[in-house]
Formats: C-alpha cells, sequence, structure tokens
C-alpha cells in the first residue's frame, strides 16, 4: 500500500529526479534499471553469437573439407561492394556510438541526427545487398542443387538483356524480358526473380565484369558442388541482413521516442542497448567480408 | 511509519548525485579515431588479400578482424568503463565460441576419408553440370 503512495508524495515532495517517469517500480534507482537492462542486453549478445557460431563452424567444417569450393565461389562476390558495405556499417557504428553519447548528454537533436544517420547506412547496406543477390539469382548463383550457373553462357544473357531494355522501357517488356531470360539461361533459374529494368541493366553491368574476371583468373571449371559455397554465403549474409532489418526496426523505435523527447542523462538505457545490439550486427559483418569475399 | 524510511532511503540517495547516476561518456575524438583506425584495417585486409600468402592468408584476414573487433567492443561498445561482470559474461562468449568451432574442427580429419569416398561416388562426369 506505501507503494501505491509513494510516488505521488515524492513527486510533490523530494522533486521530479526521485521518481523519473521511466522508472519501472520495480527498481529501487534509475542506475538500478539501467545495469540490469544492460545486464539483460549482454546476455542477449551472448545468445546471438552463439547463434552465429553454428553458421561460423559449418563454414570452417566445410572450407577444411573443400577448399577449393570456397576459393571458385568467392570469384562471384564483388569485392569492391563488400568493401563499401563494411565502410557503410562501421560509419553506421559510428553515428551510433554518436547517440548513445548525445543520449546521455540529453543532446535531443543530436541524438535525433545520428540515429536517422544509422538509419541511412543500413538502408543503404541492405540497397547494396538486394544488388548482389538479385544479380546472383539472376545468373543461376543460387544454393546447393539449384546452383544452375553455366560458365561461357552468360555473355549471350548479357547482350539479350541489353538488347531489351533499349527496345522499350517500363513494365511492357516484362513478359518478352523473362522469355528471353529463360531461353539463355536454365529455366530453373525462375524468371519471376526478375525485377525492374533499371535493375536488370545494373545487375547485367556487374555480371559483365564477374564475368571477364572469372574467365581471366582461368575459372570456367567450376569445381563439382560449388552450390556449397552459394549456401554458406546466402545463410551467413542472409542470417546478418534479417539482424540489420531487425536493428532497423528498433533504431526506428528508438529515433520515434527521442523526438517524442524520453531521452536525457538519467534515462538513456534503451538507445545503449540497441546501440550495442547494432554494434555486435557490425561485429558480425567483420568477420564475414574477408572470410566470403577475400578469400585467396 | 513505513514512509518514513523510504524517505530516508531517498535522501540518502539524493546524496549522491540527485538521483543521477554518472557513466562514461566517450569524447568525440576517441570515436572519430576509433572509426578513422577501422577504416585503415579495412583497406588493410582488402590489400592483404591480393597478395599470395597461401594458408597464412585466413589466419592475416582473421587477426586484422579481431583487431576491429577488440575496437568496436572497446570503444563503440564502451566495454572499457563497462562493468566487469558484462564484460566478463561476454568474454564467456567468446570463450564457448572457440570451444565449439575448435572441438568441431578438431576431429574433422576423423571423417575426411569417408567424405571424400561419398563425394569421388557421386561426382558426375561433367563438372558444370550439376543433376538438379
Amino acid at each position: 500500500m506505501s507503494a501505491v503512495t509513494e510516488p505521488a508524495t515524492h513527486d510533490h515532495g523530494d522533486g521530479h529526479h526521485a521518481h523519473h517517469p521511466f522508472q519501472a517500480h520495480h527498481f529501487e534507482t534509475m542506475e538500478q534499471q539501467y545495469d540490469s537492462g544492460k545486464l539483460g542486453i549482454w546476455l542477449f549478445l551472448i545468445t546471438e553469437v552463439m547463434f552465429f557460431s553454428g553458421l561460423f563452424t559449418a563454414y570452417a567444417i566445410f572450407r577444411s573439407y573443400h577448399p577449393e569450393i570456397f576459393v571458385a565461389g568467392h570469384h562471384f562476390l564483388d569485392k569492391t561492394l563488400g568493401a563499401a558495405n563494411t565502410v557503410v556499417l562501421l560509419f553506421s557504428s559510428l553515428t551510433m556510438a554518436w547517440a548513445v553519447r548525445c543520449a546521455q548528454l540529453g543532446q535531443r537533436k543530436g541524438l535525433i541526427l545520428c540515429l536517422v544517420l544509422t538509419l541511412a547506412c543500413a538502408g543503404t547496406f541492405m540497397v547494396v545487398k538486394y544488388f548482389e543477390y538479385s544479380h546472383k539469382i539472376h545468373l543461376g548463383l543460387v544454393p546447393a542443387r539449384y546452383f544452375s550457373f553455366v560458365p561461357g553462357s552468360e555473355h549471350h544473357g548479357h547482350e539479350g538483356e541489353h538488347g531489351d531494355a533499349k527496345h522499350s522501357d517500363g513494365h511492357a517488356d516484362a513478359a518478352g524480358h523473362a522469355d528471353a531470360h529463360a531461353t539463355t539461361h536454365d529455366p530453373a533459374a525462375t524468371p519471376d526473380t526478375l525485377d525492374s529494368t533499371t535493375a536488370a541493366q545494373e545487375s547485367a553491368l556487374l555480371v559483365h565484369d564477374q564475368v571477364e574476371k572469372a574467365a581471366i583468373e582461368g575459372k570456367d571449371e567450376l569445381p563439382y558442388r560449388i552450390g556449397l559455397f552459394f549456401s554458406i554465403y546466402y545463410c551467413l549474409t542472409g542470417l546478418h541482413g534479417i539482424h540489420i532489418i531487425a536493428g532497423m526496426i528498433a533504431i526506428s523505435w528508438i529515433l520515434r521516442r527521442s523526438i517524442r523527447g524520453d531521452f536525457g542523462p538519467q534515462y538513456f538505457g534503451p538507445v545503449d542497448y540497441v546501440g550495442l545490439y547494432w554494434h555486435l550486427v557490425d561485429l558480425i559483418w567483420v568477420f564475414l567480408f574477408p572470410l566470403l569475399y577475400l578469400i585467396q | 511509519m513505513d514512509t518514513a524510511p523510504a524517505a530516508d532511503a531517498h535522501s540518502a540517495h539524493d546524496e549522491h548525485g540527485h538521483g543521477e547516476f554518472h557513466v562514461h561518456v566517450m569524447p568525440i575524438p576517441v570515436l572519430l579515431g576509433v572509426f578513422v583506425a577501422l577504416l585503415g584495417l579495412t583497406a588493410l585486409t582488402v590489400w592483404s588479400s591480393t597478395f599470395p600468402l597461401g594458408s597464412w592468408d585466413v589466419t592475416l584476414a582473421m587477426l586484422i578482424a579481431t583487431v576491429k573487433a577488440l575496437l568496436i567492443c572497446l570503444f563503440f561498445m564502451h566495454m572499457l568503463h563497462d562493468k566487469p561482470l558484462n564484460v566478463m559474461a561476454f568474454l564467456s562468449s567468446i570463450i564457448f565460441m572457440a570451444l565449439f568451432i575448435g572441438l568441431a574442427l578438431s576431429d574433422y580429419g576423423e571423417y575426411k576419408p569417408e567424405v571424400d569416398a561419398w563425394d569421388s561416388s557421386r561426382s558426375p562426369q561433367s563438372t558444370t553440370a550439376p543433376a538438379p
């Protein structure tokens, strides 16, 4: 019963600080509340590390058994795009750490700006990932037995796409486009995954570079079961991408609350917790990038 | 009767810092310095991948990635100024991850003959067109 009356008396008596509006009733102080939340988010991050280490173990074992699959597979990944995404994520980590600083100091505008920048970086990362994925699916660089990339055939496909794109634009040629695709490639390489023409053109350019590179390095003879590399590639980057999307949702929530003015020197826990999660997602990419893109 | 101790607790609490608590605020130069260092290490790892280092390239890449991870943990994640309990908890996950990967890799040689035998029995004549 005293628990009910206490907040009211203290709000009028000792001043506003005694009971912060965001202090949950089961915590003695804001500090205790913050520390509990912090331990909680660290425990969550531990489970995330264990979650990803399962996939890293799969990577380590398959790479030990079939190193040639990984060497051949990584030629299809664009090092430049991977490095660009690394820089984007590192920058988003900087802005997130800065956001925590702003929240601690009660700088509302700075906090909002930092969170918007972090969200923009996350969005950029996903857009680059989308172009990477769509051009791979386009080529038939898909997991395991669905792998349908045929060395040498991609040149025809490349020209066909270009011709189509020049004839007309918009959705009118979508059907013809899909037909051209189906005839030049294995029909199993689903034409449904085709997106807009601009995206196709973009990926066609990427494809061209990739094919040139592969030809130069004499990778026309692909090792059997190279699809294994793409299984691991899609699992690792896909799970990471899901974490980026989850992070974007969490940052949006924090952004909404910071616009409302919830955070200040006494209450910045949620910004810190989301920040820790975001840094972990960045941390995982720091390991993924050299393991997938930079194989010798 | 009940409210008196509570009021005491609050006044005692107010004495040390007006109900506020103090955490380490990361200075801007440290944040920017760490970011520049991370960019430099990214450039280093991309550059080093252009050299044929044989089996050492994974070691080097993982070494650079670990340094980058340390920088992110210590400064961006405030581990340097965090409670020892939190740091120890997180480090335990690294230990368990090392055990997980290490133990799994330590006996992969045991199954290699079987894997190779299975592989060669299934490998088709044409290497370019795997069976759907």
